[in-house]
């Protein structure tokens, strides 16, 4: 098991030397220029110099990634340029609204899922089975800012219940914070908890064919004690894997939800830092979450060979 | 029985009297939507617009300032002398000013601030509002002496910019988080990605603001632009993003729309080196085709006034040449055979991400190709556009709203992108600059004016429409963006 851990600890360090190397190239590839960006089509080609030369944009870029790179080792993120405020500070307030919407969007999700996959599948083909399948096709079927903008729509214009976007920030208080993201974290979570249901609802109905499942029966087991002891269990493997991958991506890709209720999340100020050509935040940005997938992936690889003896063997 | 009735009409009267005191107390604070957030708020080191419609004339204050008619009055400048050389003004400070940290705003403040926008290594992206200056001269707390190396008769009107602003070298250091300036609300706080909240400064050396708090929300996305006017999360939009819902809105008693005018004259900039578009005679060909009113209609919603030069309309000294570039497809196509060209030929359109410039280009090239000229279209994010247009000239046309006020001198730029280098025109600017008496002046813009659009430098489409929604009750706000601002210092609301 230290072998493994070893070899899975030197293969995630690979990794994010790999990812620190593509993310430099190719920001640097891209073209433009932040101090031009910011300074505006009156400047002078002088105040341009000066700026850049503040910046440090001058310098060859083989010392510039170094000095990111060790910077970032040293939990030093850098100083937006445009900004002109610590990269780790901007990072920090904007985790603030994209972590809890993720979670709260995924708490959704699994909640709506869990009940509506297992209905689905105990009584396959049944009407409840119809509706589950038909509900979720059209929950992946319709775009979420389309959804997102129909709620606003709903309860933000109409019936006034929530405002239309926008985050008071968690010092207004724990409940205008929390319903600030609602809409935003149902719009997310629709298509998300429609995958999640599905996939529930199929490896239940694998797991619910196979041999053991009758023996249980046989014994003289319930349904419901068939469902709860053998089936749920053996059924997660392939729900959880799907639980992982949404939430990466429901912390950095929920940048269109982010502007349609104009929330200051991660995924915006990425976008914003790319137009302003604030490469620094992209970078720093970027990286993080690079790291964040690799090592939730580290984490799901222990844990596979936790549980799965055989992987320990073949490694 | 009686007696129970009449206590509860009591209770009644007291009720009705309490909501009428609501709502005679008038409400003081106020949501302003805009679409940009700023980067930081130093408005002397950056050329972003945000910076100033949070800051000017509310935080940061100059000698002199605009109105919302754009006319320029004293701001912490009481008065001024000028010398009859036109090279030394002298200007008398307010006295008792103070600057939001309690530190006095004198004569040394202003020296420091000119100094630090004229400097070597400065980063004030306007710096040429202050090449004339030679020096700054401290006579006593109250009376600073700015002295030329030349007469420049555009002063006055530099000074009022946002980045001439006056500043303090105590709090210089933390500007860009924590503005300190003199105006009638101060900096209260900063939820990045979300608002900007100023508050009232009691001690505020003027008249007083009628607001105690106003907070600006940002809002990049003209749907999610709608939404919140509609819901009623922001109480006044100013620079409204989707034209199309203005209707909308102007039918609805709870709002009121107000279009004014900008200093953007919007242009369908053309690289004056680049052949054909070298050759006068194509360039106006390119000016016939184009027909400004379908543009304006259908880019922006009938928002927009026709431009025929690179001046704005609502300034005194504006002259109305649109005349010289009347859509007339017919001359477009003679004047394309005179210069060769015949059967038309292909340049590139390279677009900014603004919806003026992506909508209206999708229409100038429908009319280009009537005439025959065939126009590859290229949508560019900003940093993308600065770089491969703006610096390196990488194009052939391009649609653009040059926002600042009264910058017909970029014509005198023969390395500016559009690379019009006419020694005529240089020589007037230059002489344009020495002359302090109105009358000349105007005469000499005039003069700029047809210059440049006789020789169709660029194809002048429209004068950018200011478009500000807002809460039918909210009074003062400006109409019209002679700078780009959203002066709070008079708004108040109605009962």
């Amino acid at each position: 098991m230290l072998r493994y851990t070893l070899k899975r600890l030197l293969s995630l360090a690979i990794s994010l030397i790999a990812a620190s190397v593509v993310i430099f190239v190719a920001i640097e590839v891209v073209p433009g220029d932040p101090a031009s960006y910011m300074l505006g089509i009156n400047a002078q080609p002088d105040t341009v110099a000066a700026l850049r030369d503040e910046l440090g944009l001058d310098r060859p870029p083989l010392q510039r990634y170094f000095a990111w790179v060790f910077g970032l080792l040293q939990g030093d993120f850098g100083t937006s340029y445009t900004y002109r405020t610590p990269v780790a500070g901007m990072i920090g307030d904007r985790l603030w609204v994209s972590l809890p919407l993720a979670l709260l969007a995924l708490a959704l999700s699994v909640l709506i899922a869990f009940p509506a996959g297992i209905l689905a599948a105990t009584k396959r083909g049944a009407p409840r089975d119809l509706v589950v399948m038909g509900v979720t096709q059209l929950g992946i079927a319709v775009p979420n800012f389309w959804f997102a903008m129909l709620m606003v729509l709903v309860f933000a214009i109409n019936l006034r219940w929530f405002s239309a976007g926008g985050f008071p920030g968690w010092e207004a208080g724990l409940w205008p914070a929390l319903k600030a993201l609602v809409l935003p974290a149902v719009a997310l979570a629709l298509p998300q908890a429609s995958i999640l249901a599905r996939v529930m609802r199929s490896a239940l109905l694998d797991v619910l064919d196979e041999d053991y499942i009758r023996t249980a029966r046989a014994k003289g087991l319930t349904r419901a004690q068939v469902l709860r002891r053998h089936a749920l269990r053996n059924a997660l493997i392939p729900v959880l894997t799907i639980i992982g991958l949404q939430f990466s991506f429901l912390l950095a890709g929920a940048i269109i939800i982010e502007n349609v209720f104009f929330l200051p999340g991660l995924g915006r100020l990425v976008f914003q830092s790319i137009s302003a050509r604030d490469l620094i935040v992209v970078e720093s940005v970027v990286m993080l979450l690079v790291l964040a997938v690799v090592v939730v992936n580290f984490a799901v690889d222990l844990a596979y060979a936790a549980v799965d003896p055989r992987l320990r063997k073949r490694s | 029985m009686r007696y129970r009735s009449l206590k509860l009409g009591l209770a009644g009267v007291a009720a009705l009297a309490l909501s009428a005191g609501a709502a005679l107390a008038a409400r003081t604070t106020i949501t302003v939507g805009m679409q940009l957030e700023p980067p930081h708020l130093d408005p002397t080191s950056a050329a972003a617009g945000a910076i100033d419609q949070v800051t000017y004339a509310n935080i940061f204050e100059g000698l002199t300032r605009f109105t919302s008619t754009g006319a320029i009055v004293p701001g912490l400048a009481e008065s001024w002398e000028i010398s009859d050389d036109g090279l030394t003004y002298t200007f008398r400070l307010h006295d008792g000013v103070k600057f939001h940290d309690g530190t006095t705003m004198d004569a040394e403040d202003v020296k420091f601030s000119l100094d630090r926008a004229r400097g070597e290594d400065s980063q004030n992206a306007q710096k040429a509002l202050f090449a004339a200056i030679s020096e700054v001269n401290v006579i006593d707390p109250l009376t600073v002496e700015i002295r030329l190396s030349e007469p420049d008769g555009n002063l006055l009107f530099n000074l009022a910019w946002g980045d001439a602003v006056i500043v303090a070298p105590e709090s210089i250091e933390n500007i860009k988080t924590n503005p300190v300036g003199t105006g009638p609300f101060r900096f209260a706080g900063w939820v990045q990605g979300d608002s900007i909240t100023i508050e009232k400064n009691p001690d505020y050396w003027g008249t007083p603001a009628k607001l105690e708090r106003a907070t600006f929300k940002f809002i990049s996305d003209p749907t999610a632009a709608f939404a919140a006017v509609m819901a009623e999360d922001v109480d006044a939009f100013t620079g409204f993003p989707a034209p199309e819902n203005l209707a909308q809105f102007e039918a609805d008693p709870r709002f009121q729309v107000l279009v004014g005018s900008t200093e953007g004259e919007t242009i369908l900039s053309t690289n004056n080196r680049m052949p054909p578009l070298d050759d006068v005679r194509v360039r106006e060909a390119i000016a016939h085709a184009i027909n400004r009113q379908e543009i304006i209609d259908g880019a922006m919603f009938g928002f927009g006034t026709p431009i025929g030069t690179h001046f704005a309309p609502h300034n005194p000294a504006y002259v109305d040449l649109t005349g010289l570039s009347q859509y007339d497809p017919e001359l477009s196509r003679k004047l394309l055979a005179e210069a060769g060209y015949p059967d038309g030929f292909t340049t590139t359109l390279k677009l900014p991400p603004p919806s003026y410039a992506r909508r209206g280009g999708e229409i100038i090239a429908a009319q280009l190709a009537e005439v025959g000229i065939k126009v590859e279209i290229s949508n560019l994010e900003w940093a993308q556009w600065l770089e491969e247009v703006f610096r390196g000239k990488d194009y052939g046309l391009t649609i653009v709203s040059h926002t600042e006020p009264f910058d017909i001198g970029i014509y005198a730029r023969p390395d500016y992108y559009f690379q019009y280098d006419n020694p005529a025109f240089q020589a007037l600017m230059e002489e344009l600059n020495a002359t302090t008496d109105p009358t000349r002046r105007a005469a000499m813009l005039g003069a700029a004016q047809a210059m440049i659009a006789e020789d169709y430098v660029n194809g002048y489409l429209f004068q950018l429409a200011a478009l500000t929604v807002a809460n039918a009750k909210i009074r003062g706000l400006w109409a019209n963006a002679p700078t780009q601002a959203t002066d709070l210092t008079a708004v108040w609301w109605e009962d």
